[in-house]
């Protein structure tokens, strides 16, 4: 079926069968293969983007279903503060080492920045409890725990918070 | 000294940009014109014979490829997939070693056992094909745990190994051993399980390979922790490619921890079936996929005992341990429950006497080999369980008993009486500072506080000692390794005096391409962000045998170190033409080649011009260019050690344990960046506090079935699994190598799950529980507490 969608700023139109995942279109149609699949349960989180705003799995979301949406990936997200310039929660991620192997990274960023969207100042607690849906195997969680509370309030510091 | 991005550095990663853009390049990211795609149908049974293969309608279908079988693997002459250890048993005769078909013909051995391959025009239509092909099996009864797989009458994983014994392997003194209980005032005995767990690094595996008729070259992409040993086996034993015809490609890597440092069959088929058909071919596993087929870890059966005089020192040591090996023998698997467990059972004890036997079987389930420690938490949780439960039955305290028994430091280097000799460790160190770390001795009121909440408290802590710097090869082809355990390294100094590094250890979340530019920094003495490292691509590295068993900076830095050295070595030489002295007088320091007492310097930049515009040089004596390689083979293994601390409490009405804290104290030698350091205990001990905690690999033990088989069944640990961890090191350095490093990746692991259930048990003691196994499910700890109240009430 024809889509219509505006993937990264950018207005997408393809022809897509109606049982492809969003996931398969970004990465397979789009080549941006920054989203990740770790799973085939909705689990791990690997694959999370944002429709309109807010974060989704990418795996559990038809394409079709993104129709006149704004999808925002990975890939999508830095440069707002001119060439080569990282978002504030990749910056982050970044200064406080919450990275390994950077397989769950792209997800866990995208679903960090919803949570900072959301929260202005939140409480390590909250912040492990709204990773329900993000598995890291590498990290032991403790630096990305520490990466989302500085991401967040570098953006509510900065004023790069969207109203979800 | 003045450099900012040296040794000690905790400097940001070099690696992290192209990661938190979206920009990695992992194998599932790799698209070629042409390319195919590739599902494997793999076995619904844990035994079974196979009675034939109908592939006809899914041939039929639109966009399929082909439809591949053992059959015609078998035809076109692959070999089996080899194993990398031969281990020897106590009669002298070598392990039995059966086939590994890399797809089953006649039988398959285990749920998840590769039958076919469908190659079709995209994933979906391989998928829809696979659906269509008919595999008729004769289901066979299945064998799943070790003791039912010893037992006589028992399903034969293999027909000509009758009783599924691979090997009956020992180490250790048993009449010494024996002497020592004989004499005993005290024995503390324990039976235990270490439960199997599935690795799941996030990244499933994949595979991608492309045959060029036009070169005759094969190229494959592949999840993997050792391209370099991939293209050796594959290569050489299974598809009998040359290896100068053979490129083998690990890209960026989502995560390892073992899982992915074996020669797996899938890589194999993948390129068999892309030269076969000549098109490209790509294999991604799904995550309930790789629950079946990635090979597993731990799942060991053990009886334990320990002899002790009436002081409480340790006299004696025996361990009988059944380790299971699945349906066949992956790369390392017979050589992780024996060298890798056996000779670390000394731990950091004076124990004179010690003695371990290990049966290893097979069974109908995947096959089990090294998982993040690697024997090494396996043997550290039966000793410091084993510790406990004798400090419990003397009346001891737990920490007396153990600082009673540890080898002094001013002991170094110990020779251990299971064939290790420990190069340099302060325990007791490690021990005082871990206790005041977590306020041992305040942990009375923190318990009585508890019980007004209606909660168990308990405190627990486990010492380790760690082999690893994988390996000294002469000693591991001693115990069986078929492969040498060296590492190799290139310098490359360009004209400009930018660097760039080839190195043989494979990267996957580590932070090498930070670590290895920091030593290289430090030596140099320039900026890391003037030297790249390169690792991973066998057609731009020259050799290496990747990363495994915590040995990329002891024995890759090594290399890279000597390399380093090389290129000063000669660096001085140019320098001292150009500076018209003699050599010994040249001094190399802070970036600069100097005369001794003069202020006549050369910049290394100079010098690396000097070396490709070699106008004025001495050509006669030396040749141009500036690049030295090495190849280093360790003289030891590296012993990082330490002592860990964890607090739990527990509901008395749910069982559920709540992980409070965890201090970690490690002796891992010379720290080359504190922060990546820290990042890898803190994931090496979530791992591990997961064994403890939450995961565990469930079979069905009549069908075979795994009942754990995705991540709504097999419990990863999250992020709300515990609190911020205290990390300390207390390093000593390590005697033989020149970097003095012993090894960060696995420590965290192997301390960690003797220390959790330490802390559980302790929470439990008032109930006169001394054991629990892992893990301390919510269950698992309900229905312990419920039998220990009913116990109490009878007495």
């Amino acid at each position: 079926m024809e889509l219509t969608l505006t993937v990264n700023g950018r207005k997408v139109a393809v022809d897509v069968p109606t049982d492809m995942l969003l996931v398969d279109l970004l990465r397979e149609r789009l080549g941006l293969t920054g989203t990740h699949v770790g799973c085939d349960t909705s689990q791990c989180g690997a694959c999370v983007v944002h429709a309109d705003g807010v974060s989704v799995k990418s795996c559990t979301m038809l394409a079709v279903a993104a129709q006149g949406s704004q999808v925002t990936s990975i890939e999508g997200i830095s440069g707002a503060g001119g060439r080569n310039s990282l978002h504030p929660m990749q910056q982050a991620f970044h200064e406080n080492h919450g990275l390994q192997c950077g397989f769950c990274t792209p997800g866990m960023i995208m679903s960090s920045i919803d949570f900072a969207n959301r929260n202005a100042a939140p409480t390590e607690a909250e912040v492990r409890h709204w990773l329900e849906g993000n598995m890291c195997r590498c990290t032991g969680y403790q630096n990305i725990v520490a990466s989302i509370l500085a991401g967040t309030a570098a953006m509510h510091a900065t004023g790069s918070v969207e109203a979800a | 000294m003045g450099n900012i991005t040296g040794i000690g550095a905790a400097i940001l990663r070099k690696e992290d940009k192209r990661f938190i853009t979206g920009r990695g390049n992992y194998v599932a990211d790799v698209k070629l014109p042409g390319m195919t795609y590739a599902v494997f149908i793999r076995s619904p049974h844990a035994h079974a014979r196979l009675l034939g293969i109908d592939a006809s309608a899914a041939l039929d279908m639109p966009g399929v490829v082909a439809v591949l079988t053992g059959a015609d693997l078998k035809a076109d002459g692959v070999g089996g997939i080899p194993c990398g250890w031969g281990i020897t048993g106590k009669d002298g005769l070598p392990m039995k070693e059966p086939p590994h078909p890399a797809m089953a013909h006649g039988k398959v051995r285990h749920v998840g056992d590769a039958v076919a391959l469908v190659v079709a025009e995209s994933v979906d239509l391989a998928r829809l094909a696979a659906d269509a092909v008919v595999v008729e099996y004769d289901v066979l009864p299945a064998v799943v745990g070790v003791i039912d797989a010893l037992m006589p009458g028992a399903p034969a994983v293999f027909e000509d190994i009758p009783d599924n014994l691979c090997c009956d392997w020992e180490i250790g003194d048993r009449a010494a051993t024996d002497a020592a209980f004989a004499s005993a005032a005290h024995v503390a005995k324990i039976n235990l399980v270490n439960n199997r767990l599935i690795g799941n690094p996030m990244e499933p595996r994949a595979a991608v390979a492309q045959y060029e008729s036009s070169t005759g070259r094969t190229t494959l992409w592949s999840t993997s922790q050792f391209p370099h040993v991939v293209k050796l086996l594959m290569g050489n034993f299974v598809l009998g490619i040359p290896q100068h015809k053979l490129r083998v490609i690990a890209p960026d890597v989502g995560g390892g921890f073992g899982v992915k440092q074996f020669h797996y069959a899938e890589e194999a088929v993948i390129t068999w079936a892309a030269r076969r058909l000549d098109v490209p071919v790509k294999w991604v596993s799904e995550r309930s996929e790789g629950f079946v087929s990635d090979a597993q870890g731990r799942d060991h059966v053990t009886e334990a005992e320990m002899a002790l005089d009436e002081t409480g020192k340790f006299l004696g040591l025996r361990v009988s341990t059944v380790a299971n090996m699945g349906g066949y023998l992956s790369t390392f698997g017979p050589n992780i429950p024996t060298n890798l467990y056996g000779p670390l059972l000394a731990g950091v004890y004076t124990t004179p006497a010690i003695y371990c036997e290990v049966k290893v079987v097979f069974t109908n389930t995947v096959p089990v080999d090294a998982y993040r420690g690697a024997g090494r938490p396996e043997a550290t949780f039966v000793l410091e369980r084993l510790v406990d439960v004798a400090a419990a039955q003397l009346g001891m305290d737990r920490v007396a008993i153990r600082r009673h028994n540890m080898i002094p430091t001013a002991a170094y280097p110990y020779q251990t009486p299971v064939m290790m000799e420990y190069d340099s460790g302060d325990p007791t160190g490690c021990l005082d500072r871990a206790l005041a770390l977590s306020d041992w001795d305040g942990f009375a009121a923190r318990r009585a506080e508890a019980a007004t909440r209606g909660r168990y408290r308990g405190i627990g802590l486990a010492t380790y000692v760690e082999a690893c710097g994988l390996a000294p090869s002469r000693i591991a082809g001693r115990l069986g390794a078929r492969g040498g355990l060296y590492e190799s390294a290139t310098v490359r100094v360009h004209a400009t005096g930018d660097v760039t590094v080839l190195i043989g250890t494979h990267c996957h979340g580590q932070g090498h391409e930070t670590t290895f530019a920091q030593i290289v920094s430090e030596k140099l003495g320039i900026p890391a962000d003037k030297i790249e490292v390169v690792f991973g691509d066998t057609d731009k590295v020259q050799f290496g045998m990747g990363t495994y068993g915590s040995r990329s900076l002891s024995v890759g830095g090594s290399a890279l170190a000597k390399s380093v050295d090389k290129v000063i070595l000669k660096g001085r030489k140019i320098a001292a033409h150009l500076l018209e002295a003699g050599e010994p007088d040249i001094e190399f320091a802070d970036g600069k080649f100097s005369v001794a007492g003069t202020d006549r310097s050369l910049k290394f930049e100079e010098i690396c011009l000097a070396a490709y515009i070699p106008h004025n040089y001495p050509l006669e004596v030396l040749e141009p260019g500036l690049e030295e390689q090495s190849f280093y083979d360790p003289v030891n293994f590296t012993f990082p050690g330490g002592a860990h601390v964890a607090e739990v409490e527990i509901e008395a009405d749910t069982g559920t344990v709540h992980l409070l804290s965890y201090v970690a104290v490690d002796d891992i030698g010379t720290v080359i960046n504190p922060m990546i350091v820290a990042g890898q205990l803190h994931g090496g001990i979530v791992q591990g506090a997961g064994q403890a905690l939450c995961e565990t690999a469930v079979y069905d033990d009549s069908s075979g079935q795994l009942l754990s088989g995705s991540f709504m069944d097999y419990a990863m640990p999250r992020a709300d699994i515990m609190p911020n961890m205290k990390i300390v090191t207390h390093s000593t350095r390590c005697t033989h190598n020149d970097l003095g490093v012993k090894g960060c990746g696995e420590v965290g692991t192997i301390g960690s799950p003797a220390t959790v259930m330490s802390a559980v048990v302790d929470a439990l003691s008032p109930l006169g529980i001394t054991h629990v196994d892992m893990p301390a499910s919510p269950n698992r700890i309900w229905r312990a507490i419920k039998a220990a109240r009913v116990a109490q009430a009878a007495e």
